[in-house]
């Protein structure tokens, strides 16, 4: 510098004053940070805004909803047992049950050999037939299906090894359906001959003044006479295979879920992001034993680990499988930010602007504050954006094979795997749960999608 | 090339020790021990079979008897199942496992290279909005929903014709394996559709393509010689994690479809707490996918001189 001639020979006097307006070009448009400008973008992004919408209402839903819907999860409506959304409830109030002699009833009909000796309720379906002469005895199936032959009369009831018995009262697990009842001969080994008599019953849901009161379903219990029309309690998503309302384990559900799915991602990325900037910032031999370590986590077999983890950690009733999956997943999640992370501090320290702000002499605290920090969060962002989906799937999928919550806490998941067991004959208990997975994962990865196009030029897909 | 295979071996030696390491000292730490049973034994009968099985050695020298077992290949024998081998297990269901993978990977590679292609050739036209929609769909739905509801869909389809179109649950038959292969690889598909996609696109802008086109080659040639060859690089480097996602996706698709593959052992083992099966199939598992996404990256750099060199 002091050999330059040029800087030698120039002194503060050979400076003049600009006076005057510079002709340098007005700004016409207001000046946006970085952050208004991609808000800007976002909101322009429809599919993101829809989407930011949708994780709106599905946070009111989690944590708004069962202040509105105030049913416990795991009450059991034995009533109402696996009902599809919208179906009748409306009960009839009987007379309380009393054990059937086979007598009372029709006893006798002229143009069928199996009739119902009175009209079918779900406290009970009582059958009567007519004896058939040489028969050893009888078998009684049941069936939620018409029976073509003999090999399709349904579920076994009970085997009647006297020709002569000819009734039977059915009162096991009755709901309001229709049912086909069959009364097959047996011969004397017990073998069916092939000759069998089916009846359609059609069941209707009773019940009697002393379950109504206790069910709290009537104000006052005493003016209830049989054959009265009471409202069992509404469900309005249905119930499932136990009875318990749809609704409130979908929202006791997303509360485990959107606890794993958001919480499991704000401590992986955060910390990721100290890992990795730590790593960034000191360079050399640190930098490479901690990225070393982090490959060596990254190699690990993910699901096979979160399994391990739940089978050594996990195991106990209810909620007691949710911390290790949290504790798990921060485990072995973090690497990728980390890595994400240390990649942008390396290039941003090497950028232009970085070594001009550091000419004009800005201190290392500036430095991270004002370009280390704005500059890598967009990129934290939309990391925390697609990690929560993520998240979320691994919950469930775990709670799909039976290693996350345990019965009776719902999760998604959970929820989803005790409606394959009832998937053919109520759809709506698998339907339902699958369905929140899948528009909760929907909606963060497209939010995700939108703010990566928003927040970063670099990363902004090709469309 | 030869030290890069060397070095990515030795590592993956490394990994699958720590794998065994961590499963053997996990498993030590489940509450309770193998000889607790409902019935009470007395101390005597405690101590001799403590004996019998080693129990009663310190844990290193445990930790050393088991690495010698797994090094010769020695599993155990399942707790649930007194009369099986964890490597007769592993050696009757893994082949099925294998080959409903394969199928699923196969479907999902071949699926997405080619929407993805057809959605970079038609983009922003309506080919390119339904395929993406349904890509964004498939990466957003969890592959045990697509298996029930894929079965669901089936029976109905079934009953609904009469006749039956393919079978619903099991495995032997070509027709078996069909739907779970497909609902297996759905969400890969989706995944390597959306990655060919921006590839092509990349390719399609480069320059090479615009010589190509310059020179006077047909459309054709362009996009076989020039354009897939390229774009499907990226696709290849996914694989690894494809294998391993479909892998741990089987798990679930086989318990769905009732296929006997190790999948459903695996996840029958851990529920029934199969403590030797949980061992010497996580282990398996581990030392299986480690060494497949070692081979698919040596894989990529024998196509791809570009990240030898790197």
């Amino acid at each position: 510098m002091e050999n330059n001639p040029i800087i030698r020979r120039l002194r503060p006097a050979d400076f003049e004053t600009l006076t005057g307006r510079s002709s340098a070009p007005a700004l016409v448009r207001p000046s946006r940070s970085y952050w208004q400008d991609a808000w800007g973008r976002l909101k322009a992004n429809k599919r993101a805004i829809v989407s930011l919408f949708i994780i709106i209402g599905l946070l009111v839903f989690t944590f708004i909803g069962p202040l509105v819907w105030r049913v416990n999860p795991s009450l059991q409506d034995i009533d109402q047992i696996s009902i599809a959304p919208g179906a009748d409830r409306r009960a009839v109030i009987v007379e309380p049950f009393v054990a059937w002699d086979g007598i009372s009833g029709i006893t006798s009909s002229e143009d069928a050999d199996l009739w119902l000796a009175e009209a079918p309720t779900t406290q009970s379906v009582r059958l009567k037939w007519r004896t058939v002469p040489g028969a050893e005895g009888y078998r009684i199936y049941r069936n939620i299906y018409e029976p073509q032959d003999e090999f399709s009369l349904g579920l076994p009831l009970i085997t009647i090894n006297n020709a002569n018995l000819n009734y039977y009262e059915d009162r096991l697990d009755l709901s309001p359906q229709t049912y086909y009842y069959s009364v097959a001969e047996i011969n004397d080994l017990g073998q069916l001959t092939g000759d069998y008599e089916t009846v359609s019953a059609d069941v209707q849901r009773v019940i009697t003044v002393h379950e109504a009161s206790q069910r709290n379903l009537v104000d006052d219990p005493s003016t209830l006479r049989p054959g009265d029309d009471v409202l069992l309690s509404w469900h309005p998503l249905g119930t499932d295979y136990l009875g318990r309302d749809m609704l409130a384990r979908l929202m006791a559900g997303a509360r485990v879920s959107l606890f794993i799915g958001l919480l499991a991602p704000l401590f992986f990325v955060a910390f990721g992001v100290l890992y990795g900037a730590t790593s960034g910032f000191v360079g050399g031999r640190v930098d490479a034993m901690m990225m070393r370590f982090a490959d060596f986590v990254v190699a690990l077999p993910f699901l096979l680990f979160m399994i391990l983890f739940q089978v050594v950690f996990g195991i106990g009733p209810g909620e007691s499988g949710i911390l290790p999956m949290l504790v798990a997943l921060i485990i072995l999640s973090w690497p990728a930010t980390a890595r994400l992370v240390r990649g942008q501090i390396l290039q941003i320290r090497e950028e232009a602007y970085v070594s001009a702000a550091r000419l004009l002499g800005a201190s290392s605290q500036y430095l991270i504050l004002r370009h280390m920090i704005p500059n890598t969060l967009g990129v934290i962002l939309v990391t925390l954006t697609f990690a929560v989906p993520a998240a979320i799937f691994t919950e469930a999928f775990l709670s799909f094979i039976g290693m996350g919550v345990a019965p009776p806490t719902a999760s998604w998941g959970s929820m989803c795997n005790e409606g394959l067991k009832t998937m053919l004959t109520h759809p709506h208990e698998l339907i339902f749960p699958a369905v929140m997975i899948s528009i909760t994962v929907l909606a963060f990865n497209l939010l995700g999608d939108g703010l990566r196009d928003a927040l970063d030029a670099k990363m902004r897909s090709t469309e | 090339m030869w030290w890069y295979t060397c070095k990515r071996l030795l590592q993956g030696l490394v990994t699958v020790w720590f794998i065994a390491t961590a499963t053997f000292i996990g498993m030590h730490n489940v509450p309770g021990d193998p000889l607790s049973g409902e019935r009470a034994t007395n101390a005597a009968i405690r101590a001799n079979l403590e004996a019998r099985y080693g129990l009663d050695r310190p844990v290193t020298e445990q930790y050393f008897i088991y690495m010698g077992n797994m090094l010769r290949g020695d599993f155990g024998i399942s707790y649930t199942q007194q009369n099986r081998e964890v490597n007769d297990i592993i050696r009757e269901h893994f082949p099925v496992s294998a080959t409903l993978g394969i199928l699923a990977v196969m479907f999902a590679a071949l699926g997405g290279i080619l929407w993805g292609a057809l959605t970079a050739l038609y983009r922003n036209r309506l080919p390119d909005y339904i395929i993406m929609f349904l890509v964004i769909l498939g990466i957003s739905v969890p592959s045990f929903v697509f298996a029930a509801l894929g079965q669901l869909g089936l029976v109905n389809l079934n009953s609904l014709t009469g006749v039956s179109i393919l079978p619903v649950a099991g495995w032997g038959t070509v027709s078996h394996m069909l739907l779970p292969a497909m609902v297996l690889g759905l969400g890969t598909m989706a995944y390597m559709t959306r990655l060919m996609r921006s590839s092509m696109l990349e390719v399609m802008s480069s320059d090479y393509i615009r010589t190509a086109r310059a020179k006077g080659l047909s459309p054709t040639r362009i996009f076989t010689r020039h354009q897939l060859r390229n774009a499907v690089l990226p696709v290849i480097t996914v694989l690894g994690p494809a294998i391993a996602a479909i892998t741990t996706g089987g798990f679930v698709v086989e318990l769905v479809f009732a296929i006997p593959g190790l999948g459903r052992y695996f996840v029958q083992a851990v529920q029934q707490l199969d403590y030797t099966v949980i061992m010497g199939t996580t282990v398996f598992y581990g030392a299986f996918l480690v060494f497949m996404v070692i081979l698919v990256d040596l894989v990529y750099g024998w196509i791809d001189p570009r990240v030898r060199l790197q």
